[in-house]
């Protein structure tokens, strides 16, 4: 413990800067993997445990489509869409085959799905660290806020991000095909009695949570290296944000992706070995006294 | 005593023998090794499947209490004030306390979120241990070693005792398990497993049943670390890391749930998974996975539970064949 530190970042406003800083990074990354798991939980009912190997296939193919073609924007839209595909690849040949059967039946199936990714991508890219570097569009000197440095690629992180979860956001909740997947998660039969293709729009749902989790793994690979086991730690993190802003929820995500982002950052001064500890505390005390998250809606 | 309870002293009796047998015909150590895993992980997938296949209860958390077993054990055999079964009663009682602690937060949730809450518990466990280096000594382990003073003239440093120990304990702690799966209780479990709110209108009080098998589950965790803590002298963080629970889940899931000896079959598989995978090939996880997903996809459950499906199926045809060959043979007549 060494609270007198964290006493004295939060006396300076540089050093506050800093962190509140890249604790929203932290926490947009965790709310792009999170609301794409969550979608997935709200609509098709399952848990994606597999999750964090889409942000890792993002990140690698994101790695794989800059060094080709040096364009960032290529290196987002890939590596985004290439985790997409191999979703919807995946819901199809796999998880579609596990749905109705217990919970333990998809765990199982995607725990197998992590040890083949993670293998693959041994395979296909090699062990060892890996790094992108900055993209020279944002290879410019920080921004300086109230004392505070904030380098200008993770203020295009959180605006990318935003923008994403207010797409998705607005997508769900005001166009035609929004309202066919929240009946979807409502009553699927009366949607597949209705003529719709239920299974094509589980396949669509699926993917796009998982494009979610590519993006993100895309996004934060300019300022992460990059490793076969990267999804795991982001998988578990995604799953505290999840459960404590209610499974199902969007806006929950966000708050609670927030909230996990600066608890990070800030804890990493004042207690860096309990972070996690009290991370997993808070996830605790959320579903003791209202176990369907901040803003999930009441089970029933 | 019932014939049932017989039958199952005298399946317990001939495993034993057979444990104790086969490192006299095979003497080598690696043999002996494997078999001490097999036995801690198989305790471990065992005390998980009175939760999870008895009850009903998926928890990702047991691990906790495997952790504490092996962390209370090793602390207080370093401690110098203790004998071994001394020791590990302490370190039963500790356990079973802080079962029962976190198991009155976590019964009252269902499904997933019980899951979800057991992993918090476990994970916050796995940072203490991490954190409150001056004890448990962090990442790095219980250091050290664990002192083994010999009592009752049962000296446990030398690897053969150790090992006869160990079986000992393994099978006594299976007929323990297995008067629970058999009992009035077992049953009761299995009906708040399949119809929680009629339990609870013939007047059982689910909580409370709930609570005693997470209780003892716990607990038997607990004698698993003991044993995989006496085993490598030592204890770890990871015992208490979300992926010793994992891999729990994965041996109930691979040798079956819903027959008794399940979890050990599953966790002798994965055992034998790991071993030889990776002595053939580096790409440990690559194999690993197909075969999951092979027997995932394939079978839809367990070894062993598909085992006793197949059997049941074979019997009624059988029993269909038997009974139209009888009017068959009267017509004849």
């Amino acid at each position: 413990m060494n609270l007198e530190v964290l006493a004295g970042c939060l006396a300076s406003g540089a050093c506050v800067v800093t962190q509140i800083s890249s604790g929203l990074i932290v926490g947009m990354l965790l709310f792009l993997v999170a609301s794409g798991l969550s979608l997935i939980f709200g609509v098709l009912g399952i848990v994606n445990f597999a999750h964090g190997a889409f942000y890792m296939a993002g990140a690698y193919f994101a790695l794989l489509a800059y060094e080709q073609t040096a364009s960032f924007t290529a290196a987002l839209a890939f590596g985004a869409l290439a985790a997409g595909v191999i979703g919807v690849a995946f819901e199809r040949f796999i998880m579609s085959r596990v749905y109705g059967h217990d919970v333990l039946m998809q765990l199982l199936v995607c725990y197998a799905a992590i040890l083949i990714f993670d293998d693959l991508v041994k395979i296909l890219f090699g062990a060892d660290y890996k790094l992108m570097g900055m993209p020279d569009a944002f290879a410019t000197a920080p921004i300086q806020i109230a004392g505070g440095f904030v380098p200008s690629y993770y203020i295009f992180m959180l605006v990318m991000a935003l923008a994403a979860g207010l797409g998705l956001w607005l997508g769900i909740n005001k166009t035609r095909i929004g309202k066919i997947i929240r009946a979807l998660a409502i009553n699927p039969q009366m949607v597949g009695a209705l003529g719709i293709n239920t299974k094509l729009l589980y396949a669509g749902v699926f993917g796009l949570g998982c494009v979610l989790a590519g993006l993100a793994g895309a996004l934060a690979a300019p300022v992460r290296s990059l490793t076969p086991g990267m999804g795991l730690s982001v998988l578990i993190e995604s799953f505290i944000v999840t459960v404590i802003g209610g499974m199902g929820s969007i806006p929950g995500a966000l708050v609670a992706a927030l909230l996990i982002g600066l608890t990070r950052s800030f804890g990493a001064i004042g207690f860096p070995l309990f972070v996690d500890g009290l991370m997993f505390g808070l996830m605790a005390l959320v579903l003791v006294v209202r176990p369907s998250g901040l803003l999930g809606a009441k089970a029933s | 005593m019932r014939r049932e309870s017989l039958r199952d002293l005298f399946i317990a009796a001939v495993a034993l023998a057979v444990l104790l047998v086969l490192p006299v015909l095979f003497p080598q150590p690696a043999l002996r090794d494997f078999l001490v895993y097999v036995i801690a992980y198989g305790l471990l997938a065992m005390s998980l499947n009175l939760l999870v296949g008895l009850t009903g209860l998926v928890s990702f958390g047991h691990a906790a209490y495997f952790a504490s077993g092996a962390y209370s054990f090793g602390l207080l055999m370093q401690s110098g004030h203790f004998s071994v079964p001394m020791a590990m009663l302490c370190a039963l009682a500790g356990t079973a306390l802080l079962a029962l602690v976190i198991g009155a937060i976590c019964v009252r949730l269902k499904e997933i979120y019980f899951s979800f809450i057991t992993l918090a518990f476990q994970m916050f466990i796995h940072s203490i241990i991490l954190t409150w280096v001056d004890v448990t000594g962090g990442d790095q382990g219980l250091r050290g070693g664990i002192p083994r003073p010999a009592f009752l003239g049962i000296d446990l440093s030398q690897a053969g005792t150790l090992y006869a120990f160990c079986a000992v304990v393994f099978i006594v702690c299976l007929l323990i398990m297995r008067q629970v799966w058999q009992s009035p209780f077992g049953y009761t479990l299995r009906m708040i497993r399949d119809n929680p709110a009629r339990a609870n209108f013939l007047g059982v009080n689910v909580l409370r049943m709930k609570l005693g098998i997470f209780v003892l589950a716990g607990t038997m965790a607990s004698m698993a670390g003991i044993l995989m803590a006496l085993f490598v002298s030592g204890a770890y963080a990871e015992f208490a890391f979300w992926t010793m629970s994992g891999e729990a889940i994965f041996m109930i899931m691979l040798g079956g749930m819903q027959v008794f000896l399940g979890p050990v079959i599953g966790a002798f598989l994965l055992q034998t998974l790991n071993h030889y995978v990776t002595i053939y090939t580096e790409h440990h996880g690559l194999v690993l996975g197909l075969v999951i997903l092979a027997i995932v996809l394939g079978l839809r459950r367990g070894v062993a539970d598909y085992a006793r499906d197949w059997l049941a199926a074979r019997r009624t045809t059988r029993e269909a064949a038997a009974l139209e060959a009888k009017p068959a043979k009267k017509a004849v007549s």
